[in-house]
Parts: C-alpha cells; structure tokens; sequence
C-alpha cells in the first residue's frame, strides 16, 4: 500500500522504459536512449558525492573516462573478455578514487572543487599524451561488444538497450538502499554541515572518502558500459564538458533526490535531441529554459515535487489530528525523500 | 565530570583561550559568560575536539580527551549545540533527526548493500530515538513538517534533540537562547532544567544575564581567553573583577 502510493513513479518510468523500444521509430532513438541510461547511471554516482554528500566534484566525468579506457584498453590491446573488463573498471576508478579521494577531501567547499577540476583536466591529459597506453588521439577503436550471457546477446542496439537498462536499475535500487540507509543519513549529515556532522559522530574523512569512492565506481561503469556500446574512444570522453553535462542533469531533475538526476538525463537528453533542427540555435533556446528551471525550480524537478508532497501529507495529518481532538500528530505519513 | 587544566589555545600568537582551568561537575548547570571574542565558543571548539588545544589537558570521565577528534568525543559522551543548526530544509523534522544515533550503531556498507536484519533493526532504534528525543523537547507535533517550516525557537529545540538523540552525559550549548524572544526564552530554560532532572549535565554559552542568573550553579567567566572569575550566581554578581570587565557600571550598584 505505502509502497504503491509512493512508487509509482518508478514503475511508471521502468514500465515505459520496457515499452520504449516497441513504439520506438527507429533504431538510432533507442541507441540515444541507451546512451541516456548509461549518462543517468554517471549521474546518480555524481549526485551521490555532490547532492548527497554536498561536495561538489568536477572530475566525475573522467573517472567515467578512466572506467572507458580501462575496459578500451583491456579488451583491444590484451584480449581480456569484456565482462571481466567491466568489472575490472569498477575496481580501478575505485582505487584510483580512493587516492583522489584522500587527497582531495581535505579541502572545503570550492577548494575542492577547484582542485577536481585540476584532477579531470591532469586525466584528460594523461589520456592524450600517454600515447602507448591510450593511443593518444588516434583514440581506440574496434572495442568489443559486451559478450553475450547464455542465450543473451548484446550486440544489436535492442539488446544494448536493453543492458543499460538492466543496469540503470539496478544502480538505482543499489543507490535507493544507500542514500535511504543510515549510511545515506551521514551522507547528508555532512553535507548540512561539517561541524554539525562531526559532533553527531560522523567520522568527516571516512564518510566522505566512502561517499567519494562509491561515487566514482558508478562513473566507471558507466564508463564501461559506455566503451561498450559506442565501440570508440577518444581523449574527448574526458573532457570535463562530461561532468557539467552529469551536473545539468542532476541539477534539472534535482540535487540530493534519487529521481532527480535519471529524469534530468533523460529530460535534457530528449529537450537536446527535438532542438536538434535548429542546429547551433539550439543553444539560443536551450540556454533560457535551463536558466529559468534554475530561477523558479531551484530544487529541480523531483526536489520541487518531493517538497510539495511533503507540506501537503503533513498538512493532512495536521488536519487529521485536530479532527481526532487530543489523538497526536499521525506517525503513518513517513516520507521518504524519493 | 570533565576537568580542564590550564587548557590554552593560540592562533598564529593570538591567545585565544589563556590557561583556563575549571571542573564541570555531573548533574550541573555551568555557565560559560564573557564579552564577544572572550573565547567561549573557542573554549567549547577544544572540549568538543574540534580545535586541538595548543597546552594542557582535557579529562572526561577520568579519560585524557586532549587533542581528540569530535566524532571521537561525541561517542564518549560528549554532544554539542551550535549557535546556528543547519538542517536539510527539504527533509522533515523527523528525518533530520534520525542521523543523530547513528554513532551507536555499527552498521557497514555491506549491511546497507544487502539490507541487513540488522540495519533494518538500527534504523527501526535510530527512528524511535529520534522519536523519543523530540517528544521530550516538546516538539513531537513537528515531527512530519517538513525542517524550511518550523520557527526559529523550534528550530533550537530540534538541535536539543539532536544533540540527545547521541545519548550523550554532557551536552554543551552554544547560546541555546539566541536570537528567541523573552517567552521562549523561559520554555529554553525550562527545557534545559528538565535536562538536568533526567540526569544531564549541562554547559552552556550565554548572554542573556537573566537566565543564566537563574539557571546556573556555577558560572565561569572569560574575558581575554582569561578565567576572570568562578563561582554561583550571587559571587559573579558582586565580583568586583566581572562588575568591571564584563557587566559594566550600571550593574555596579545590582
């Protein structure tokens, strides 16, 4: 029953993700949908780290980068199969991370902003020069499609779709149970405040390296997936205009909500795709929507619903209590920030 | 319960806190009072471990906490209330609470990662603590409003319950009064002497006079980073040390 009231949403959108490709005209919109979903998985990493945790990284897109190379590289220049690549992306970005992260958490606020900054563009570096790991920017080609599981193949675009989509929930509901665990608590704890957090007896160090780490493993398999499906790699994936792309997103569908940054990604990616006759005016109208969704729906989409749902269940247990005359405040209207 | 020794603090030579000893005594009200800049809130930065201190010794309980981290002190006990709490304004009241007796639970990422029995049984706990601390700071009625919605006196209630739901001996107050009018003022001071008869002990920062006069057993008073004198409410009144630094001529005659 409480699940039904406020999930719906969710089987909604899976139920028209299933039924996507069905009515979808052709194949090159469902090749943009996937690539979507593996965006939307970077950024429900990115809002883990920036809207949950409140700091505010700017390397994500190229632990995405670091996640596609790893498995570019693997499956083209030492035959590694791909899933055993995909995994072994997780683990790099989360290593590599973990030392990123380390350093880069000591600094507060914009600092460290700053300083991610300078990490993406010291990656993106790395991928351009170090010609005979990367191949510089004759970029890698030929990557293999995902291997297929059993009777399950991944090489038509159908099929990709498919897998991203696989992917996408399940790194939803994996999020879902981190940001709504006592673990998601600390998480925002800190991002209220440092001080605050610490006197609550939130180890600040361990709690943001952990929020950091898990963040950018879901940027390395976004990565991974992205490698896989687009079967290219150029310096260009880690460009930094990835991560303010992952950061439009996040910030259209909603900072620190678990919806937000999936119905960003495909919001924008679909506003981005049907201004796409305009050519390069398309920037002309794209510029003044997203400045407007900044201005009136500072929370973003989902931020905005989830504020409103909110006042109107406490309103109504208000209402209810007084009705009952002396009965206490209704328990039953838990909200959850969806 | 915790006693200070010669505590000092100095920033790049500034002396902040200057050789400050005192005791806080279990089941007490201490008031810490000083003009602006005495070093109160420094003085609270070192018991709580957020600054380490630069001499001295802080004993909690007969642990040596000198130099410990705040989380560290916030487990032994030890729970702070700042001048301002910043709450997730989108969340409810309810929910911003909930974190606050996360530091007695032992939850890893795994549990959270396959929802453990016991994650769910710590959040079940985390959840009535929670409860629990906000019906005894009498705002049980908020629970579901959302935190952009409560006033400002609510919003000092709500860091009372914060800092109780950590289950702490010792909670330190920075000025739990601020910036509320005189009414709510004496539900504050209410609230805080039912802390005390639920077997807290209390320190607080605080400048308005009337309620530390009456809520107090002992006051400490700073002014410099200096302890300029200690005692109840009838001894600060008539030191002629605190008459002259701190309250000024027109208190002289009181």
């Amino acid at each position: 029953m409480m699940a039904l009231r406020t999930r719906w949403p969710w089987f909604v959108l899976l139920a028209a993700a299933i039924a996507f490709p069905l009515f979808a005209a052709n194949t090159y919109i469902v090749s943009v949908m996937s690539l979507a979903f593996i965006m939307a998985i970077a950024a429900l990493g990115l809002n883990l780290i920036t809207g949950y945790t409140g700091q505010f990284n700017l390397a994500h897109g190229a632990f995405m980068a670091v996640g596609a190379y790893t498995v570019g590289i693997l499956t083209t220049d030492y035959q590694v199969p791909y899933w055993v690549a995909f995994a072994l992306a997780g683990v790099t970005t989360g290593v590599l991370g973990y030392f990123i992260g380390i350093l880069s958490l000591r600094l507060k606020g914009h600092y460290f902003s700053i300083f991610t900054l300078c990490v993406s563009y010291i990656m993106y570096l790395l991928i351009e020069k170090w010609e005979s790991l990367t191949h510089g920017t004759v970029g890698i080609m030929g990557i293999p499609a995902p291997t297929g599981v059993g009777s399950l193949q991944f090489d038509t675009p159908i099929a990709q779709y498919y897998l991203a989509l696989a992917f996408l929930v399940l790194g939803t509901f994996l999020m879902s149970r981190i940001v709504h665990s006592l673990l998601g608590r600390a998480f925002m704890a800190v991002r209220n405040g440092d001080l605050l957090a610490e006197a609550l007896g939130v180890d600040l160090m361990r709690t943001k390296t952990l929020s950091f780490v898990l963040s950018v493993i879901y940027a390395g398999f976004a990565g991974a997936l992205y490698a896989g499906q687009v079967r290219f790699l150029g310096p260009d994936v880690a460009n930094e205009s990835v991560t303010f792309d992952l950061i439009m997103f996040t910030l259209v569908g909603g900072v620190g909500t678990l919806m937000g940054p999936l119905l960003g990604t495909l919001l924008v990616t679909w506003l981005t795709q049907s201004l796409q006759f305009l050519q390069d005016y398309r920037m002309v109208v794209f510029g003044p929507v997203l400045i407007a969704l900044i201005i009136f729906l500072p929370d973003g989409i989902v931020g905005t619903w989830l504020k409103r749902r909110a006042r109107r269940a406490d309103a109504a247990a208000s209402l209810k209590a007084a009705t009952a005359q002396g009965a206490t405040t209704a328990t039953g209207t838990e909200t959850r920030h969806a | 319960m915790l006693e200070i020794d010669s505590l000092t603090k100095q920033f790049f030579g500034l002396t902040a806190v200057d050789h400050v000893s005192t005791r806080i005594e279990q089941g007490q009200i201490t008031a810490i009072i000083g003009p602006n800049g005495a070093g109160k809130t420094t003085f609270f930065n070192l018991i709580a471990g957020t600054h380490a201190p630069t001499s001295g010794r802080i004993v909690f309980k007969g642990q040596d906490v000198t130099g410990m981290r705040p989380d560290r002190v916030a487990r032994l006990g030890v729970a702070r209330t700042f001048q301002t709490t910043n709450l997730f304004d989108n969340a409810t009241v309810l929910d911003n609470l909930i974190v606050g007796h996360r530091l007695r639970t032992h939850s890893s990422l795994w549990d959270v990662l396959i929802n453990s029995a016991r994650l769910r049984e710590e959040e079940r706990l985390c959840r009535a603590k929670a409860m629990e601390a906000l019906d005894f700071v009498g705002l049980a009625h908020v629970a579901n409003r959302i935190a952009a919605d409560i006033t400002q006196e609510e919003r000092k209630r709500v860091a009372f319950a914060l800092a109780l739901a950590t289950e702490p001996e010792l909670l330190l107050l920075d000025e739990p009064a601020g910036g509320v009018n005189p009414e709510e003022t004496v539900g504050l001071a209410e609230l805080i002497q039912k802390l005390v008869r639920h077997g807290k002990t209390v320190c607080l920062i605080e400048h308005k006079m009337d309620m530390i006069m009456q809520l107090a057993d002992k006051i400490v008073v700073l002014n410099n980073g200096e302890k300029i004198a200690e005692g109840t409410a009838d001894q600060i009144r008539r030191d002629p040390h605190v008459i002259e630094a701190y309250l000024g001529a027109d208190h002289a005659a009181v």
